[in-house]
Formats: C-alpha cells, sequence, structure tokens
C-alpha cells in the first residue's frame, strides 16, 4: 500500500473515533493542556523536605576535604550528607546499567564537571539551594582528560584509579562483522573511499528534568519512589540491588513524564540521595534538578568519532563498508545497552544496503566528561550508525559524480532478499526500500528540484538537496540476546473487562508524551471491538502493572504493543467459549465480527463483548471449565526485532555572505508497518525531524581544555525553534512486520534517526560548488563558512 | 527551577521614590526592570544582590515614544514590542523595527525594557548598537537632578555603565535629521540567541552624496561603539558597492571579536563587513524609496 499525504489541512478530521486503528485525539491530552497533569514535581506530601546537589566545578580533582559546618548550621538545613557518609553505608557507589560502577557522591575524587559531591536536606528548596554554596570543598586539581584522542596517551591522567588494576583510561574493545572477508572485498575495489565522520555529544534536553520524591515508611519497611523514569520496573529491581531493601517493599511510581528521549532510562545519584535522604530524616524527600544540572550531569548521547570506509565498483555497486570508531564514554560507562551490544546495535551500520562484506572495530575510552552515551532517541546508537553509512554513500557518490539516490537506488536491499542477514548478523525482517525512495522523490519533486538548484548555481546561488534512506532496529528484544542488567527485554500485559464491558489495560512500558493511552486502547479495541474511551490504559507504577522493561528504543510498540495485541486476542478466545453457551452453539459454530458473535449464518443471533463480559462474572453457569471473569495476561518476548525504515529528503538554502543555513523543505516517507494512529505517528515524526534540524545545524555539548562543560544552559545549548523548521511534509508506505501480532513496527525514534544525514547532506550538496565533500555537525553559520574557506572545522 | 539566594525586595511607585529606595539600598541595590537578564543571572547565582528595587510600576511615567522638536524621545521602561509596534519609529528610525525583529522573542519583547537592556551593557545587546548607531543620549537621574551623556559616554565597558549607584537611566534620546533612513542586520545560531554578530547603520543624504553616515556593530568586541574612520569614510561620497566594501572593510579592522560556541574571530569579523555593507546598502535604499 502507498499513501501520498498532502500536507495536513484545516480539513483533516484528527478525530474519526475509531473502533480500533485510525485517527483520534489523545486521551491523555484533556489533562496535559488543562494543567491536570501530575508530574514528580507536583507530587507535595506533607512534612516533605527538599534535597539539593552540590557538583563539582572542576573536571578532574583530588577532594582533600569537606566542611559542613556552615552548612549545617544554617536555618532550615536538616542534614548535609557527603560522600564519606554514604561510604559508612556502602552507599557511596552504585551500578551503572552497563556492569560499570558510578560514584554516587564522590569520595575520593572528582571525575566529571557536575559530578555530584555532597547534599543538603532542608525545609526547602531555597534553604537547601543556599545550603550548598556553604559547603567547603577542599580540591586537588588534576589534569583533565578531555580530548578523547588524548585519552589513552601513556602521559594521560588516569581516571578509573577506583578499578582494581586499571592503569588506563581504556573502557572497552568490541568488533562486529568479518575483517578478513571485508579487507579482501576493499582489496579488489575499484573504489575505496575514506572520511573520518564525528557526531558530537548531544543532549536529549527534555522539557522536564530529572528529579524524584523517596517516602520510607519505616513501620512497614516500604519505600514508594516517584520517580521520572522510563523503565520503573528495571528502577525497582536496581534499587533491590543495590540498597539490599526487599522488591516487594519497593514501589516506583511514575506519573507523567515531561519527556524522556533516553534521558530518563539511566538511574542518577540523584534518586539515590532522595532515597537516602528519606531513610535518614524519616520524611519525604523530594529531589527535583535544575536546568543546568540536567545538561552538566545526565546521560548524553553520541560522542563517537568514525573513521568510515566505504569500498564500491566504478560503476556505483557498493560492496563493503568498514569503520573504526572512538567512543567517547565519559568518566563512568553508564550506556543502557544490552550486555552483548556494549555499543547499542551499532551493527546496523550497513545501513539498508546489499554488501558483500562489513566490518567495524570500536574503542571506548573514559574521559573527564558526564556519563551517559544512549538517550536522545537513538535507537541504541543507529544514530550514529546511520549517519555514518548515509554521509559515507553520499561522499561515495560524490567521488563517482553520480546522483545520491541513483547510487542508493542501485544497492538497496531488493524486496524479495527479506528476511535479510546483514554481514554483522541482523536479521532485517521486511522491507520495500525502493517504494520508499520513489514516493519520497515524487513528493519532493525531485528532478524539478535538481533542475533549479543547477540555475541557482549557475548565479551563485548555494542551494542543497540532502538524501537519507535509514532502516531501524527497534522494538529490543528477544530475551535470548538482549538485557538490561541481565532482565530480559520481555514486556507483561493484563487485561481486565469489567462486567458493563469496560476496561484496564496495565503496560509494562511508560509514555514520556508518546500517547500511550491512546496507542494502546486503540490496539486493543481493534481486536475486542471495545472503543478506545472505554479502556483505561494504566502503566507507570509498579505495584499496579506487569513487569516489563520500560520505553526506550522504540520499543513500546513493537514489544509492549505486541503483547497488548495478544492479551486481547486471549480474552476474545476466552469470550468465545462463554458466547457459545449463551448461543448454545459449538464454538467453532462462532463468527467474530468487531465487538460481537454471531452464529456463522444467522447473523440475527449474537452477543456482543459487553454482554459476554456481564455474563462472565454473572450469575448462571458457565461452559464447562470456564473460570468466572474475563481477563488475561501474557508476557510477550519478540522473536527478532522489527525494522522500520524510512526515506527522507531535504532542500537548503544557504546565505552565501553570511553561512546561514535555511531548511526550506523537508520530506518524510515512513514506514513503520501497520499504523494505529495516523495523528500520533505524524506527531513522532514530526517531532524527531525537529530533533533532527537541533543536531545538524545548532546542538552540542563542547567541552573546553579545563573540561568545563559550555552547554550548561539552554542559552549555551540550543534546541531548535518553530523558526528553524519549514512545514514538514510526510508521506508513508506499510510493510508490515512479518513476525509481528498486528504487523506495527515502532515510529518513536525513526525521524531522529534519518534526518540528521538528510539534512547535512543537504548542506554540504550545497557546498559542493566549493568542492566540499563532507562538513562535521552542528553546521552552525561559522562553521559552514569556515568550511567555505577551505578550512577545518573549529572545534566548537 | 533554578532559585536565586535570598534578597529583599521592593516596589517603588515613582522615579524619585526608586532613587530613594536605592539611596537606601547602596551598592547592594538593584533596579529588576524586564529582569531578563538580571534574574536569570541571579538565578545563575552569578549575581547576588540584597535587595531589588522593582521599576515595573514605573511603567505610566517612564513608558512612552514621543517627539518633541527634532528629537524622539523613549522613557527607559518602553517595552521591546512597544518599540517594535511604534510606527513613529518605523518612520523616522526604522533601524529599530529591524532590530527589535530578531531580539529574543514575543514573550520577552513583552518584558524586556530599552533601559534594561542599555543598563545591562552586554556588549552583544542589539539596542545598544543601535543607539550608538543613531548617536542617541542618554538621560540619568539621580537625587541632584539629571544629567545627559552621549551613548560613548554611557557605555564604560562590559556590564559597565555611567549610571551611579544611586540613579537611574530615565530616557533616551534621539536626535532627528532630515534625510536619513537606517537599518539593522544580525547573524544569529538560532531565533532568540544572541547575535554572532550584528550591524547598524545610518545614512544621511542630500543631493545624491551622503552627508554623513553612522555604524554600530554589536557582539563583535568588548564595547558596543561607533566607527569614525567609517563615517569619515563615507561622508561626501556618493553611495556605491565599492564604498560599502570599503566601510565593510573598516567595519572588519574596527572591531575585537573573541572565539566562542557563535563562532570564530575570522567569521564575525567576516560578519561585521557583510553586515555593514548590507546595513549601509539598506538604509539607502530606505532613503531612495523615501524620495520616490
Amino acid at each position: 500500500m502507498t499513501t501520498v499525504e498532502t500536507r495536513l489541512t484545516e480539513f483533516t478530521d484528527n478525530n474519526e473515533k475509531p473502533v480500533g486503528y485510525g485517527r483520534m485525539l489523545r486521551k491523555e491530552d484533556p489533562r496535559l493542556i488543562r494543567g491536570q497533569g501530575n508530574f514528580v514535581d507536583d507530587v507535595n506530601l506533607p512534612g516533605m523536605l527538599h534535597l539539593a546537589i552540590l557538583r563539582s566545578p572542576m573536571a578532574h580533582a583530588r577532594i582533600k576535604s569537606i566542611d559542613t559546618t556552615a552548612a549545617a548550621a544554617l536555618e532550615g538545613v536538616v542534614a548535609i550528607v557527603t560522600g564519606a557518609d554514604l561510604a559508612e553505608k556502602g552507599l557511596a557507589w552504585m551500578p551503572t546499567l552497563s556492569n560499570d560502577v558510578q560514584a554516587v557522591l564522590a569520595t575520593d575524587k572528582v571525575r566529571f564537571q557536575g559530578q555530584e559531591v555532597a547534599f543538603a536536606i532542608a525545609k526547602s528548596r531555597y534553604i537547601a539551594r543556599d545550603a550548598i554554596e556553604l559547603i567547603n570543598v577542599d580540591y586537588e586539581i588534576l589534569p583533565p582528560v578531555v580530548d578523547v584522542r588524548k585519552a589513552l596517551d601513556p602521559d594521560a591522567a588516569l581516571i578509573r584509579d577506583d578499578l582494581k588494576d586499571k592503569t588506563n583510561n581504556h573502557c572497552f574493545d568490541w568488533e562486529t562483522g568479518d575483517a578478513a572477508a571485508t579487507q579482501a572485498v576493499f582489496d579488489k575495489a575499484d573504489v575505496v573511499v575514506t572520511q573520518e565522520i564525528i557526531y558530537p555529544r548531544v543532549h536529549p534536553a527534555p522539557m522536564e528534568t530529572c528529579g524524584a520524591v523517596a517516602l520510607f515508611d519505616a513501620v512497614e519497611g516500604q519505600l514508594t519512589l516517584w520517580s521520572t523514569t522510563q523503565a520503573p520496573h528495571a528502577h525497582r529491581t536496581v534499587y533491590a540491588l543495590v540498597s539490599g531493601l526487599p522488591e516487594h517493599k519497593i514501589r516506583i511510581i511514575a506519573p507523567d513524564i515531561g519527556g524522556g528521549f533516553g534521558n530518563k532510562v539511566p538511574i542518577y545519584p540523584g534518586y539515590v540521595c532522595a532515597i537516602v535522604a528519606a531513610l535518614v530524616t524519616g520524611k519525604p524527600v523530594k529531589w527535583m534538578e535544575d536546568r543546568s544540572e540536567n545538561l552538566v550531569s545526565t546521560g548524553f548521547a553520541r560522542d563517537y568519532i568514525m573513521n568510515g570506509e566505504i569500498a564500491a565498483t566504478k560503476d556505483g555497486k557498493i560492496l563493503a563498508v568498514r569503520t573504526h570508531v572512538l567512543a567517547d564514554h565519559g568518566a563512568f560507562n553508564g550506556t543502557a545497552a544490552p550486555i552483548k551490544y556494549p555499543a547499542g546495535f551499532f551493527g546496523v551500520f550497513t545501513g539498508s544496503y546489499d554488501l558483500e562484506a562489513a566490518y567495524c572495530s570500536m574503542t571506548a575510552v573514559y574521559t573527564n566528561k558526564a556519563p551517559g552515551g544512549v538517550a536522545y532517541a537513538c535507537s541504541f546508537r543507529i544514530t550514529e550508525a546511520v549517519y555514518l553509512i548515509e554521509r559515507m554513500v553520499d561522499c561515495l557518490a560524490y567521488d563517482l559524480k553520480m546522483d545520491p539516490v541513483e547510487l542508493r537506488l542501485k544497492n538497496f536491499i531488493k524486496p524479495e532478499q527479506f528476511p535479510y542477514t546483514t554481514k554483522t548478523g541482523w536479521v532485517y525482517d521486511s522491507g520495500e526500500y525502493e517504494r520508499g525512495m520513489r514516493l519520497a522523490m515524487e513528493l519532493a519533486g525531485y528532478d524539478e528540484l535538481r533542475k533549479e538548484q543547477e540555475e541557482k548555481r549557475s548565479r551563485g546561488e548555494l542551494m542543497g538537496i540532502g538524501v537519507s534512506f535509514f532502516t531501524e532496529a527497534v522494538g529490543a528484544g528477544p530475551r535470548k540476546d538482549m538485557d538490561i542488567l541481565g532482565l530480559g527485554m520481555a514486556d507483561g500485559c493484563e487485561l481486565r473487562i469489567h462486567p458493563t464491558g469496560k476496561a484496564v489495560l496495565r503496560l509494562s512500558v511508560k509514555s514520556q508524551g508518546q500517547g500511550h493511552e491512546t496507542t494502546f486502547a486503540q490496539i486493543v479495541a481493534e481486536e475486542i471491538g471495545i472503543p478506545p474511551s472505554d479502556i483505561q490504559v494504566l502503566e507507570g507504577d509498579t505495584d499496579n502493572t506487569p513487569f516489563g522493561l520500560g520505553t526506550y528504543g522504540s520499543r513500546s510498540t513493537p514489544v509492549s504493543g505486541a503483547a497488548a495485541a495478544l492479551v486481547a486476542r486471549k480474552v476474545r478466545d476466552k469470550a468465545q467459549i462463554i458466547a457459545s453457551g449463551m448461543l448454545e452453539v459449538s464454538v467453532a459454530d462462532l463468527e467474530w465480527e468487531k465487538g460481537s458473535f454471531h452464529v456463522k449464518g444467522d447473523p440475527s443471533k449474537s452477543v456482543t463483548i459487553q454482554e459476554i463480559a456481564f455474563k462472565s462474572y454473572g450469575a448462571g453457569d458457565l461452559p464447562e471449565g470456564v473460570e468466572g471473569g474475563l481477563e488475561a495476561q501474557i508476557c510477550y518476548n519478540p522473536s527478532n526485532l522489527t525494522y522500520p525504515f524510512g526515506a527522507y529528503i531535504c532542500v537548503v538554502d544557504i546565505d552565501p555572505g553570511t553561512a546561514v543555513v535555511k531548511v526550506r523543505r523537508f520530506i518524510a516517507v515512513d514506514d513503520c508497518g501497520t499504523r494505529i494512529n495516523e495523528m500520533i505517528i505524524e506527531g513522532q515524526v514530526h517531532g524527531g525531524l525537529a530533533d533532527g534540524v537541533g543536531m545538524a545545524l545548532m546542538e552540542m555539548i563542547a567541552f573546553d581544555e579545563d573540561g568545563n562543560c559550555l552547554g550548561a544552559s539552554l542559552m549555551d545549548y540550543l534546541i531548535p525553534t518553530a523558526l528553524e523548521v519549514p512545514d514538514w511534509e510526510t508521506g508513508h508506505t506499510v510493510t508490515p512486520s512479518p513476525h509481528h501480532p498486528i504487523g506495527a513496527k515502532g515510529i518513536g525514534e525513526s525521524a531522529t534517526v534519518g534526518s540528521p544525514p538528510a539534512i547535512v547532506n543537504a548542506v554540504v550538496d550545497a557546498l559542493k560548488p566549493f568542492g566540499i565533500r563532507h562538513a562535521d555537525m552542528p553546521l552552525t553559520p561559522s562553521r559552514v563558512w569556515e568550511t567555505m574557506q577551505g578550512r577545518h572545522v573549529p572545534s566548537i | 527551577m533554578q532559585v536565586p539566594a535570598p534578597f529583599q525586595y521592593a516596589r517603588a511607585t515613582t522615579v524619585d521614590h526608586a532613587i530613594e529606595l536605592l539611596n537606601e539600598g547602596g551598592d547592594g541595590a538593584r533596579i529588576v526592570a524586564g529582569g531578563h537578564s538580571l534574574l536569570p543571572m541571579m538565578k545563575l547565582r552569578l549575581a547576588n544582590f540584597d535587595t531589588l528595587i522593582d521599576i515595573n510600576g514605573l511603567h505610566d511615567e517612564l513608558g512612552y515614544i514621543r517627539q518633541e522638536g527634532n528629537e524622539i524621545r523613549i522613557g527607559s521602561m518602553t517595552r521591546h514590542r512597544e518599540l517594535l509596534e511604534s510606527d513613529l519609529l518605523a518612520t523616522t528610525f526604522p533601524i529599530f523595527r529591524d532590530a527589535e525583529h530578531v531580539i529574543a522573542d514575543p514573550v520577552v519583547r513583552n518584558r524586556g525594557t530599552l533601559g534594561g537592556s542599555l543598563c545591562q551593557a552586554d556588549p552583544s545587546e542589539d539596542l545598544s548598537a543601535v543607539c550608538t548607531t543613531l548617536d542617541a543620549s542618554c538621560v540619568i537621574r539621580g537625587r541632584d537632578g539629571e544629567r545627559v551623556v552621549s551613548m560613548e559616554d554611557f557605555h564604560r565597558g562590559p556590564y559597565e555603565t555611567a549610571v551611579g549607584d544611586a540613579e537611574m537611566l530615565v530616557e533616551i534620546r534621539v536626535p532627528i535629521r532630515p534625510g536619513g533612513s537606517s537599518a539593522y542586520f544580525k547573524v544569529e545560531r538560532r531565533a532568540g540567541d544572541w547575535a554572532v554578530a550584528s550591524s547598524g547603520a545610518a545614512v544621511w543624504m542630500s543631493n545624491g552624496v551622503i552627508s554623513d553616515a553612522r555604524v554600530g556593530l554589536a557582539a563583535v568586541g568588548p564595547n558596543t561603539t561607533g566607527i569614525p574612520a567609517i563615517s569619515e569614510a563615507l561622508r561626501g561620497r556618493a553611495p556605491s558597492e565599492e564604498l560599502f566594501a570599503q566601510a565593510g572593510a573598516l567595519a572588519a579592522q574596527a572591531c575585537s571579536p573573541a572565539v566562542d560556541m557563535r563562532g570564530t574571530v575570522e567569521y564575525k569579523r567576516h560578519l561585521a563587513d557583510e553586515l555593514t555593507r548590507r546595513a549601509l546598502r539598506k538604509s539607502v535604499e530606505r532613503i531612495n524609496e523615501q524620495g520616490a
């Protein structure tokens, strides 16, 4: 199925009120729009205290002493806690999601600017903040390791002297693919193109910063934590393992979450500090970080230096891709990634192309920067992988003097090759790449754009057309391969139909704005014919939802969406047995028509799902062997990832005098398989495209040579506004996933993954008259102008 | 939420009251107008003051744009939005509307003031460049009455002005001269960001010849100052691309930018050149349109 959308007009009905899939307004929006949402900072408990964290002003320094006298004496201060206090309780260090450790509060030395050193608990947020100003820390400054390329130099300062026998800043090595086979292909290739490509450190910067409210009931031994978390169940297990509190006595509540983008997957020291503060004081304690704290200390994203190589025949058949990556992991390896995948799913760097060989080697190092790594809607490093391959393909097109679309069309994996196993071992489930690419070209008017560009170039105007084609690997994942800290990435789901035919669906994932309350109600509605408005969707409370690994990596619809469809089918199967009793026919004689069963050949004899629900709880006998009630639960373990894809085309104009880039048009054709709610999908795509404009043109967490973070506020770390983005032009194709119960593939991160290369390719294309083949993000006016002068792009 | 250190708060009811409060507060007191620079600095604890004197109640007294004789007088509490929307200013000095279009965003413009912008004396601030370009003067009032200083004297360095501890800026006066127009160009990384560089120009012509011209730059040096060499080079000459190029080159020479995340020194110098040419070209275009 191919659909060409005209731009959304005022006539688009976004509220079709479907019983199943279709456009409908989000059920959660009235609450959020009217200010009735309940976010962590809205949680106010009687007697609640406030916590503020003192952070290191230095990137690398030994703590000689900490004097808390003055702070403790400030009126309204309840306690000051340092790393030494935590060490006494065995809580000074905690595990990261990559089996490294991270300091909750520094005991020996600080390893990045913004690291947690001490905290104050006080009667108000203001007093707590005033108190930390009075804590006097005596630091002995150590040389910082800031330049990732120098991290492994023999004379580089040792950052992780806390790790036994550690003598350098090496974090891990990783490889994938076949080095020898790849070398053999490179040896015979007509053309080899080599290009260093930097994906700078960026930050997810959700609108709501991270925070928590901890409440400890000493009588019951019960800890309740309201927390900004994308993965409440995984967090609960980790807290149980770290704190020694029994898991059934820990309740994590993720209320409304104001954006996550991966930023709220890790467990941050602040959460642990809030828990400790509640234990120490016996009072509920709130910690809510401010904007600067969020930007300097919480999970960053990317920070890969990728040396790309691509081998091809002279007529443009791509043969092999090879890369070596230098990965900056900051001071602690805080990446959230399955154990087998320390570089996430970067292995899909072979892209959407049918290759003979591929190989990647990676060296990850520690530096004196904040920890993190997997965040900002990256689908576990697929953002970096797609950027690498899509830039390399454009570099090849440049060298071969080929049109970049033509080169891609020539090399796509063909529909009949699916399921397709890549040279790095990923099994792509389904795809019709050429169809998507041609639709994008049609929407863009690609040939006319090239003509316009030619005319403009003859007049000295700078217009660029950039193309990217991406394949994502989302919906992690099969439990045999994928885990977080040993927890398999399967998702539970429970569905209960109440006697009156209304329903409650309990999920293990957690929306941060994606619209789960709507999408999941629609999935269930499609299966059992109860309108979405009659289905309450619950998530984010570990006491009231089944176990599962949470929302990130576009996994909610691929994993929990499958669980929701299957649990609904399980309920429907039971309903069918009850219906057979009600209609006094055999189960095999019943036919399902959305919302009711009827006797085959006699539609007048029917019962609705609502009638069946009442019967299931009602007086009178049920068919033999059938228990009362209408509910079911399952745990879905995906057999494979799903592989959404898309074709993006970006048109930019560059002012030759100022080098300011204007994104004139952006055409996005996405294929996320079965589409549940078009409006929500479009919203996800629009947001991701805006992210892409930000990363391509302005976002970067930079550091000076002393390791000072230069992106510590939203004045310094720029996020795009409506004025930097064009009207998005979207279209789609539908290639269902063959192994997913409803054929859905996930859409949450497609646009963030696919858009940066399209924009950079467009800018580089515009600069073709200057002999430019590559320029690194962010393409600020200054960096574009320096590139136009033939100079290397400056570091900041 | 970033929270400031403790401070006292007082709300002034008249200009005289504000000056009295300033006098009482000594050097630990600061005036808050729109608050769009001061409050973020206090929240980040880059600045801590004992007392804030809120003069938002003085908008009636100090919020005005009016012509008096051959001057436009603008009260220091005039908000960005009022500068943007003023047809009187747009006709007399279109540079104001040009600049206001690229200052921050509507929310900030609803609140921020001309006086606050000038008194913050941020070298990247746009209205300082505008007032320099227009050869404006500043009326400062204290307990002993008013004094009038030129923009050159008003700005003593980054974040430093001629306004004393118990004084406040009350009015900006811009001289109107016949046959003139003006324009402002700015490059920013993103809407609402501070300028990477910007340039304002004012040109006066008679009989096809430039009788006077002034250029003011922002974000390319510690101080926003006029560039006399440009005025000298342009006076008495007929406008031409070559002449604008000469002025642009002088602007690039005259400035002293620093490298930061907004750009390299070379790029900022290039912008001083490029934007000066554009501002001069646009000013002359506007004069010609008036004549036509």
